[in-house]
């Protein structure tokens, strides 16, 4: 089972006392906001978490796989996230086998 | 943008909730999603994004002061996968950006 928006809404409702459609909403706004920052060309930083960078891509030669054929990749934007040593040390004391 | 400034930025949007309360449920919010990952479930965000652990396997490191062989354990990394919307939204000006002077392309939201 994954966390889901509605997982998180649910915890805020039980340990908060906000009704469930604040909570939802509260949900929503804390992800449209860090989707929003990253928009604007914003890195997101979240302490305890990991960091949001945005990283530019040239354009580079593609192909498509099916047919062989020869495309370029447009220059593009892309978000990649990195932990932050919090959350890796927390992650790897995980003991678990290959699951995902 | 810190997460002081995303709790700033919430409680300026929800006229009904305190400071105060944004903090803790920002808070709440991402310890939830640390504790997630801690304990080997994914998350899954729609029109966010998904992160997943990834596993290292075992290897030999190195001591780089000493040059000694060190066997290191294998580990779970987390992932982060942006979903589409995220994806779409963020390359969305990149085409248009090019033909503007650079100092103008990464506005600050504050400030608009």
């Amino acid at each position: 089972m994954a966390l889901t928006k509605a997982d998180m809404a649910e915890r805020l409702f039980e340990e908060f006392g906000l009704n469930k459609r604040e909570a939802k909403d509260l949900v929503e706004m804390f992800f449209e906001e860090v989707r929003a920052a990253l928009e604007a060309g914003q890195q997101v930083k979240l302490s305890g978490f990991g960091n949001f960078n945005l990283r530019k891509k040239n354009e580079r030669p593609g192909r498509n796989p099916k047919t062989g054929e020869e495309i370029p990749i447009t220059a593009r934007r892309v978000v990649s996230f990195h932990p932050g040593q919090k959350l890796k040390a927390r992650v790897e004391a995980h003991a678990g086998t290959q699951r995902q | 943008m810190t997460k002081s400034e995303l709790i700033e930025i919430i409680a300026q949007r929800q006229k009904h909730l305190s400071y105060k309360d944004i903090e803790f449920a920002v808070k709440t919010m991402i310890e939830q999603m640390a504790q997630s990952l801690a304990s080997g479930e994914r998350i899954e965000i729609r029109g966010f994004g998904s992160f997943s652990l990834h596993y290292r396997p075992p290897r030999m490191g190195r001591n780089p002061k000493t040059g000694e062989a060190v066997p290191l354990a294998g580990k779970h990394v987390p992932h982060f996968k942006p979903g589409k919307e995220l994806r779409e939204r963020v390359n969305l000006n990149v085409a248009q950006e090019k033909s503007r002077p650079a100092d103008q392309q990464t506005m600050p939201r504050e400030i608009q």
